[in-house]
């Protein structure tokens, strides 16, 4: 393979098993080099089970793990030319913040001189240059995080591992972080692996996600593909808000499949490999891509009363009831210039769906 | 109080002190009857005149710390020079503390590391067992210690018996002997403050220290022993100042040649040989080495933490 040597990390067939319990079930995926990876998933998925696998602090029960080609399982975690940005910073207590970020840099040999001189310009980096000669502990909780990603990216890792690094940051300092250690990735050129269980950080920031649950990847793409392409429920109802409908497949025509559901609601979607005619299966709508009218403006528009309206600041959603059939959710942006209009409750609806907002989900 | 209602205190606050110092009043009287008052009875006594069999005459006298200090000949009228004798069993017993207290954090680091990283529920377990020859009296155990180690004892019938040595091993009357027996005393004051300063331990930093290319040793010397020193200093205190005035282990294991401060004093006290102000001033002399050596490791202390 020519291409091996681009792939930072190559996970081939990791097994992972604590006595009885499996927390990693085969899972197979290769990172590219200067890629912003990021593991998603629920807590217990797996996903830190594997972000320590390539760290180094767990062993491997079956399988490989390479770094840029070459296999690195086995190593102990101070011999992996791999850096971990920890979830509540794990900063020495005992040193500075100068010390703290020099660390890695002693431990591989450089002098005492040099090492401060690094983690001084890499203080400079990430805008703490001020607080260098200052216990963690006289730091609050976003400096600290701080010090953390200085410490790890110092000895200028092939690939770093950031643990829900932003999880115990407040939301507004969160998204300027996310935004910063996006512009970091760039700019050090290094392989980020991240670990979330947020699904909204995962898509703002991340090159590609790997969708994880009950120790298996459900879904790699980027962000766009996982939001818009769900392949099955889980990831379907994990990413963003979402309708999920029971629909029984009538026939697949051209590349479309027509599909009815409960009520006699007939609706048209992209086909699906893996599910044909007869199928029963559950298709995902997003509700953002629906729009409501007073009159049908197509032969498929569902019907439907409106129940509630809720104002969430940037967007209306609307909750209806479908005639003869389930629940529904429609989400419109809070602006005049929208596409749907607020109806009162108990008034009839259509509702009309963009190109593809419906999608069949493999179960 | 009028410094309570100038601070905008108003009558809460003198409520709050008033209460403060009645809540108080048990930790001053324990303290003073307990610890003041005993140090007080024995800096007087150190200072009044022996009577022969025992006991006191309330006369002034510096004579307790002129014998314990000065050599005035065979017949007491010559001129002052230094006396070595208590001086040497002062050194003594320093020595054989310090030696018993590394004995006893050797020992005792790595026991309280293993129960630490025990998963929690074991933890009480493993320090109750740990506890469990501490419920049998320090006579006993000093007494079956010798016993263990005599020229005829278990450990010596071990060696000689699967030929590892052809003459037993003269443990007893020595130093060693001493030194293992105040270690086996006081191992637990030992364990347990490092064993809960290991607990406490956040083990994601000796993580974070290898990720950063700290091989296991440099983790333990660059980043646990630093994180549980306060657990350790504590324990070796508490090693250290009840070895330096034992008198049980070196009476019992070290022989004559092998006498302790904490006999020296014992023996002031016992029967009507005696010599009650000598006795005062000798345990005021080692409560004032034992104060300046607790000062001078806070002081480095302090230094350390900046």
């Amino acid at each position: 393979m020519t291409s091996k040597t681009n792939d930072a990390i190559e996970v081939r067939n990791a097994v992972k098993r604590y006595g009885d319990f499996t927390a990693l079930k085969r899972v197979s995926l290769t990172i590219s080099d200067n890629e912003f990876f990021t593991l998603l998933g629920p807590s217990g998925c797996g996903k830190t089970t594997l972000l320590r696998m390539i760290a180094g602090f767990e062993d491997v029960t079956e399988g490989g793990i390479f770094l840029f080609g070459e296999e690195i399982e086995g190593l102990p975690p101070h011999k992996r030319p791999i850096n971990t940005v920890f979830q509540n910073y794990a900063l020495f207590p005992h040193m500075t913040v100068l010390d703290n970020v020099g660390f890695g840099l002693e431990m591989l040999g450089k002098s005492k001189s040099e090492a401060r001189k690094r983690a001084g310009e890499v203080l400079e980096m990430v805008q703490l240059s001020q607080f260098s000669a200052r216990k963690p502990s006289q730091l609050s909780g976003g400096q600290q995080q701080r010090v953390a990603l200085a410490r790890a990216l110092a000895p200028r890792p092939k690939v770093l591992l950031l643990d829900e690094p932003l999880s115990a940051l407040d939301l507004k300092l969160r998204k300027a972080m996310q935004i910063e250690l996006k512009h970091l990735q760039k700019e050090t050129g290094i392989t980020f692996i991240f670990v979330t269980h947020d699904q909204e950080e995962a898509l703002t920031m991340s090159d590609r996600v790997a969708v994880m649950s009950a120790g298996e990847v459900q879904q790699l793409g980027d962000a766009r593909d996982i939001y818009e392409r769900p392949r099955n429920m889980f990831v379907a109802d994990f990413i963003g808000e979402t309708n999920l409908l029971e629909v029984t497949v009538d026939r697949i025509e051209a590349g479309r499949a027509a599909c009815h559901l409960g009520g006699g609601h007939r609706l048209t979607c992209d086909a699906v490999d893996g599910i044909g005619a007869g199928a029963k299966v559950h298709m995902s709508l997003r509700p953002e891509r629906l729009f409501l009218s007073s009159a049908p403006t197509e032969s498929e528009s569902l019907k439907a009363r409106v129940r509630e309206n809720i104002f969430i600041g940037t967007d209306i959603s609307t909750i209806l009831d479908l005639d003869d059939g389930p629940e529904f959710r429609v989400r419109a942006s809070n602006s005049s210039r929208g596409t749907s209009r607020v109806f009162e409750p108990g008034t009839e609806v259509f509702v009309n769906m963009e190109q593809g907002a419906a999608r069949l989900l493999v179960d | 109080m009028a410094g309570g209602a100038a601070t905008g205190g108003s009558s809460t606050s003198d409520t709050y002190a008033e209460a403060r110092t009645w809540l108080l009043l048990p930790a001053w009287v324990t303290l003073g009857i307990l610890v003041l008052a005993p140090v007080a009875i024995m800096l007087v006594y150190s200072f009044l005149t022996k009577e022969f069999r025992g006991g006191v005459i309330w006369e002034f006298s510096l004579g307790a710390y002129d014998q314990f200090f000065c050599n005035r000949g065979l017949f007491g009228d010559e001129p002052c020079s230094i006396e070595w004798t208590y001086i040497q069993i002062f050194w003594r017993s320093i020595w054989q503390a310090g030696a018993a207290t590394l004995l006893s954090l050797a020992i005792g680091f790595p026991t309280a590391y293993f129960i630490a990283t025990r998963p929690p529920r074991q933890r009480t377990l493993w320090v109750f067992l740990v506890t469990i020859p501490y419920w049998v009296n320090l006579l006993i155990r000093t007494v079956s210690m010798k016993f263990l180690l005599r020229d005829e004892g278990p450990l010596n019938d071990f060696l000689t018996g699967t030929g590892l040595l052809s003459e037993p091993l003269a443990i007893v009357n020595t130093n060693f002997a001493v030194q293992l027996g105040l270690f086996y005393s006081y191992l637990p004051f030992m364990v347990l403050p490092i064993y809960a300063a290991v607990e406490r331990y956040n083990f994601a930093l000796s993580e974070a220290a290898s990720d950063l290319y700290a091989p296991r040793w440099t983790v333990l010397r660059r980043i646990l022993l630093p994180s549980v020193k306060p657990g350790i200093i504590a324990g070796c205190i508490l090693v250290f100042v009840p070895s330096l005035g034992s008198f049980l282990a070196p009476d019992l294991l070290g022989g004559a040649r092998n006498f302790m401060i904490g006999s020296l004093i014992e023996e002031q006290f016992k029967g009507n040989a005696g010599n009650w102000p000598f006795g005062a001033a000798a345990s005021m002399i080692l409560l004032t080495m034992v104060l300046i050596i607790l000062l001078i490791f806070a002081r480095q202390q302090a230094k350390a933490e900046g």
